[in-house]
């Protein structure tokens, strides 16, 4: 029997012990009415030999297209280190760390995350993770509200150059508990916030203000007028970033004159496979004044009996198993084998490797927009600086564009015109350090066919 | 064992990263531009590698211990879940790429749809949220969405019984609902009359865990079904104990709404030291409308992508592209390895060995929490006794557990029993394995009688010693300093 490793033997041992019947006693106190017989919709099993033909098969029908899809998850190169461990079972098949004493390994690495994560935002502490970048920017709006005790308005201003799918998670999540998110527009001519929507808030109860940078767009916004907009006007703010552009751009801890408040994002770029979406895990850093509002768990370092060093989870007074309904969220498990991964990218990299990917993967989408805008029908939407992503305007519909270029086998990036209509033909295409002067041909020569 | 921080390996200018061949400046201008770097540990890739294998031979784990971890399902995860599911085609593939390019993938979500339909009895399955709490959510929200659809807008109270995980009542008031508690009788039953009295017009519905987190079956769910659907609620199931019905009863025949389920205890899929879990949702023809997206659907041959234009009262999303797809892909594979026969024998040996290992220590003296009840896939010792006499408390006997080399059960969760070790041996552990625990505790309970001082120093052979949790709270250090 796959997986259960019992005889007949120990069968009939066990049920004499037990002093029941048949396997099928032990389900008497089921009301027999409820009770099933077979599963007729699950198919027969198949051995792991067959099931590994199947999966092939799906596999390979999806194929390997060459990729320059970005739109908040990217193509890195893993080095091969790091799945090599993460996929080791003292780390893969192991739990929450509930009892410490025997989750040292996982605790300690928690603890270097956190150590990692606080330093690359310029922030005070961290939490051990969330489940997406999307969902913990729901997390860190309901956090703000707890935290800023003086403002009783819940409005959150966010800017439409923010990623829209995770405003649609924020609001959802959210729902119920009254937030008020008010869409803040981009300027047209630069792609990015600006100033003066802003100024429509000023004196009014704010609890706070959201930005992404890099914008979805892949543009830079003046973060620093942003959080000095926020401080000036008593309102929280929150970041969302990529954690990748951390290594050049100036971390959330230094915009402004204070910074921001709350910065969160996906850790995807940090080691983690496009994988179809997930598993990924979502990020959380904040001031030392806030880490009692902060969700999730978190990891403090302590001494046993004898007083040597030790980690365990701490401040769990916050959590659901102790707060019950009075729980600062109800998240639970995080993702905890995906920060195991994240934690050993961001140490076999270190500050200078992750300059050179970040540095690499800005350069190649520079050398990606030259390339198909020689191309007619093809121009730069927004001159401004970016990270590793940009807003093409087609002569087309990118739907169209877009398909044609996956029979060619290029995944050419993300149709921008159902959720920015006013953007026109907008294409959001992105390259990384694992996208080649030739990859870059190979896109540049079918969009020439295509836009024929 | 001790393995230093990894900062402390760290020198200046030591880098692990020559395999970037890349190496072009960047382009900041100078008011977004870093000026200082990060401090990550500088390191080589050896000593990167030595340093986590190090860490990870401090955990236990499925593949190394015994883990009998009450209300979490410790089986074995299947190794061949994991290859199929790491396949470079699978690994490649950007959540947002062309629906024509993504085929295989979609195929293989929307059988896993169709299987846990079968599985859970309910009508539409969405495979999207990302942990079970967050299955939780998306359940009272669609609960919600359903009531103030019919425009019944004070339907706000959720019913949840006092032996429930704490993430039912966080996520009831997540969702802008109060909470009501109702009591579990001494049997382990829900008190029925109870629950009466707290039904009425402002009822949203109820989140039951069947079996109970007390570890036995609610032998009047019919009873309880009906009264609260008469009382206009909804029936929320919490999927953390399926795996003590599966193939066995169907949560969609019991009467149930809205379940969501633990693909990570379930369907096998790894704890990963705290996540990533799947907490997929199934509904019945009520709250279909309300399914979060996106979910996969079918037209012909075709698979694609249903959105809110084909779902437009949804709930919406919860996560940025469709939640943990690897872990779906594990749980794909570990179903279709069981198939049909495979996945009754689950419920069925994993009861075979909850109810052994109860009978066993009862017979060595140790208090079941519900005698004369059969075990579900788990069930509840209570050390309150050893713990007035000795002394010698849960907490100890968890600690000493781990000397032993198993990894401990739950502790002190249900809340309700005091003293209490829920253990849950799970379907794949052979005999063997339970007879050494069981005589574990045997011992641990005869050196208490003897040396309760021994018991309470627990654990003596971990890379620790009991961790002072009081001055973690108080004294935080939760990132490494430099000194």
């Amino acid at each position: 029997m796959p997986f259960i490793p019992h005889t007949d033997n120990d069968v009939r041992e066990m049920l004499a012990t037990i002093g029941a019947p048949s396997i099928d006693a032990l389900f008497e106190e089921i009301p027999a009415a409820l009770r099933i017989k077979s599963l007729d919709g699950i198919p027969e099993a198949l051995t792991e030999m067959e099931v590994g033909r199947l999966m092939q098969q799906r596999a390979s029908r999806d194929g390997r297209p060459l990729n320059f899809l970005g739109a908040g998850a990217y193509e890195h190169h893993i080095p091969a280190a790091v799945w090599a461990i993460v996929t080791r079972g003292e780390f893969y098949s192991a739990y929450t760390p509930y009892q410490a004493e025997a989750s040292q390994g996982t605790l300690q690495l928690l603890y270097e995350y956190q150590t990692m994560m606080a330093s690359l935002t310029g922030m005070q502490v961290s939490n051990a993770s969330l489940y997406d970048g999307a969902s913990a920017l729901a997390e860190a709006c309901l956090m703000a509200v707890r935290a800023h005790r003086k403002s009783k308005s819940a409005r959150i201003l966010v800017p439409a150059s923010l990623n829209p799918t995770y405003l649609d998670v924020a609001r959802a999540i959210t729902e119920g508990q009254n937030l008020k998110f008010d869409v803040l527009p981009y300027e047209a001519t630069s792609g990015t916030l600006g100033a003066n929507p802003l100024d429509a808030y000023r004196g009014q109860d704010i609890t706070a203000v959201v930005v992404q940078q890099p914008n979805f767009f892949g543009l830079l916004e003046d973060v620093d007028a942003i959080a000095d907009w926020a401080q000036t006007n008593n309102a929280l703010l929150i970041a969302v970033v990529n954690p990748l552009s951390l290594a050049l751009l100036k971390p959330p801890g230094e915009w402004g004159t204070k910074g921001a408040d709350i910065v969160v994002g996906d850790g995807q770029p940090f080691g983690v496979p496009l994988s179809s979406g997930g598993p990924y895990f979502g990020f959380m850093t904040t001031r030392l004044e806030h880490v009692r509002q902060m969700p999730g768990r978190i990891i403090g370092r302590t001494v046993d009996l004898d007083g040597k060093p030790g980690f365990t989870l701490t401040l769990q007074a916050r959590e659901q198993h102790i707060r019950r309904s009075k729980a600062t969220s109800n998240i639970c498990t995080n993702q905890g084998l995906l920060v195991t991964a994240a934690t050993i990218y961001m140490s076999l990299l270190g500050s200078a490797g992750l300059e050179k990917v970040a540095a690499a993967s800005q350069t190649q989408t520079s050398t990606l927009v030259a390339a198909l805008t020689r191309i007619k029908g093809v121009k730069l939407a927004f001159a401004g600086p970016r990270f590793h992503e940009a807003v093409l305007h087609l002569d087309r519909k990118p739907a169209e564009v877009l398909e044609a270029l996956a029979q060619r086998g290029v995944v050419g990036g993300y149709d921008l015109s159902r959720q920015y209509p006013e953007l026109g033909n907008a294409l959001l295409v992105c390259a990384t350090e694992t996208r080649t002067d030739e990859d870059i041909e190979a896109y540049e020569k079918a969009m020439r066919e295509v836009m024929k | 064992m001790h393995e230093p921080l990894i900062f402390t390996h760290s020198r200046t200018g030591r880098s692990a990263a020559g395999q970037y061949p890349h190496a072009a400046a960047a382009e900041v201008p100078e008011k977004f531009r870093r000026k200082q770097r990060a401090a990550l540990p500088e390191v080589s890739e050896l000593q990167a590698v030595r340093h986590f294998t190090r860490l990870s031979q401090l955990n236990f784990s499925i593949d190394t211990h015994f883990y009998p971890l009450g209300s979490c399902t410790m089986k074995y995860n299947p190794r061949a879940c994991n290859q199929f599911a790491m396949l470079p085609e699978l690994l490649g593939r950007h959540p947002l790429a062309p629906e024509s390019a993504s085929q295989g993938f979609l195929a293989c979500m929307f059988e896993l749809q169709e299987m846990l339909k079968e599985v859970t009895g309910m009508k539409g399955v969405s495979l999207t949220p990302m942990a079970g709490a967050q299955g939780e959510f998306a359940g009272v929200a669609m609960i919600r969405a359903y009531h103030r659809a019919r425009g019944d807008m004070d339907r706000t109270e959720i019913i949840v019984p006092d032996a429930a995980h704490g993430t039912n009542p966080a996520t009831a008031t997540m969702c802008g609902c109060t909470v009501i508690e109702v009591p579990s009788l001494p049997n382990g039953d829900m008190d029925v009359e109870a629950l009466q009295q707290a039904l009425g017009p402002r009822t949203a519905g109820i989140m039951l865990t069947n079996p109970s987190t007390l570890g036995v079956f609610e032998r009047r769910i019919q009873e309880v079904a009906k009264l609260v659907h008469e009382a206009g609620g909804l029936l929320y199931y919490d999927g953390a104990n399926l795996n003590a019905i599966l193939g066995k009863v169907r949560p969609g025949d019991m009467g149930f709404d809205v379940i969501h389920m633990n693909l990570h205890k379930t369907f096998s899929t790894p704890h990963g030291g705290g996540g990533p879990g799947s907490g997929a949702v199934g509904v019945g023809q009520r709250l279909l409308p309300f399914l979060p997206i996106p979910i996969v659907g079918r037209d012909g041959e075709r698979y694609r992508w249903l959105d809110a234009r084909d779902v437009p009262h949804t709930i919406g999303r919860l996560s940025a592209f469709m939640g943990n797809a690897g872990v779906l892909l594990r749980a794909y594979v570990y179903m279709r390895m069981l198939g049909r026969a495979g996945m009754q024998r689950v419920a069925e040996y994993a009861a075979l060995n909850a109810n052994y290992m109860l009978a066993r220590l009862q017979q060595a003296g140790f208090e079941a929490a519900y005698p004369g009840r059969r075990a579900s896939h788990e069930f509840i010792i209570t050390l309150k006794r050893q713990a007035k006499q000795l002394g010698v408390n849960a907490m100890d006997f968890a600690k000493r557990l781990l000397d032993h080399g198993f990894h401990a059960p739950t502790t002190y969760f249900p809340l309700l029993v005091p003293e209490c070790l829920l253990i849950e041996p799970t379907e794949t552990e052979a005999k063997e394995e339970l007879d050494g625990f069981v005589e574990a505790l045997v011992a641990i309970q005869r050196e208490a009688e003897q040396d309760p001082a021994k018991v309470k120093g627990a654990p003596y052979t971990l890379p620790v010693r009991r961790l002072d949790d009081v001055r973690a709270a108080k004294q935080l250090d939760l990132t490494y300093q430099r000194g």
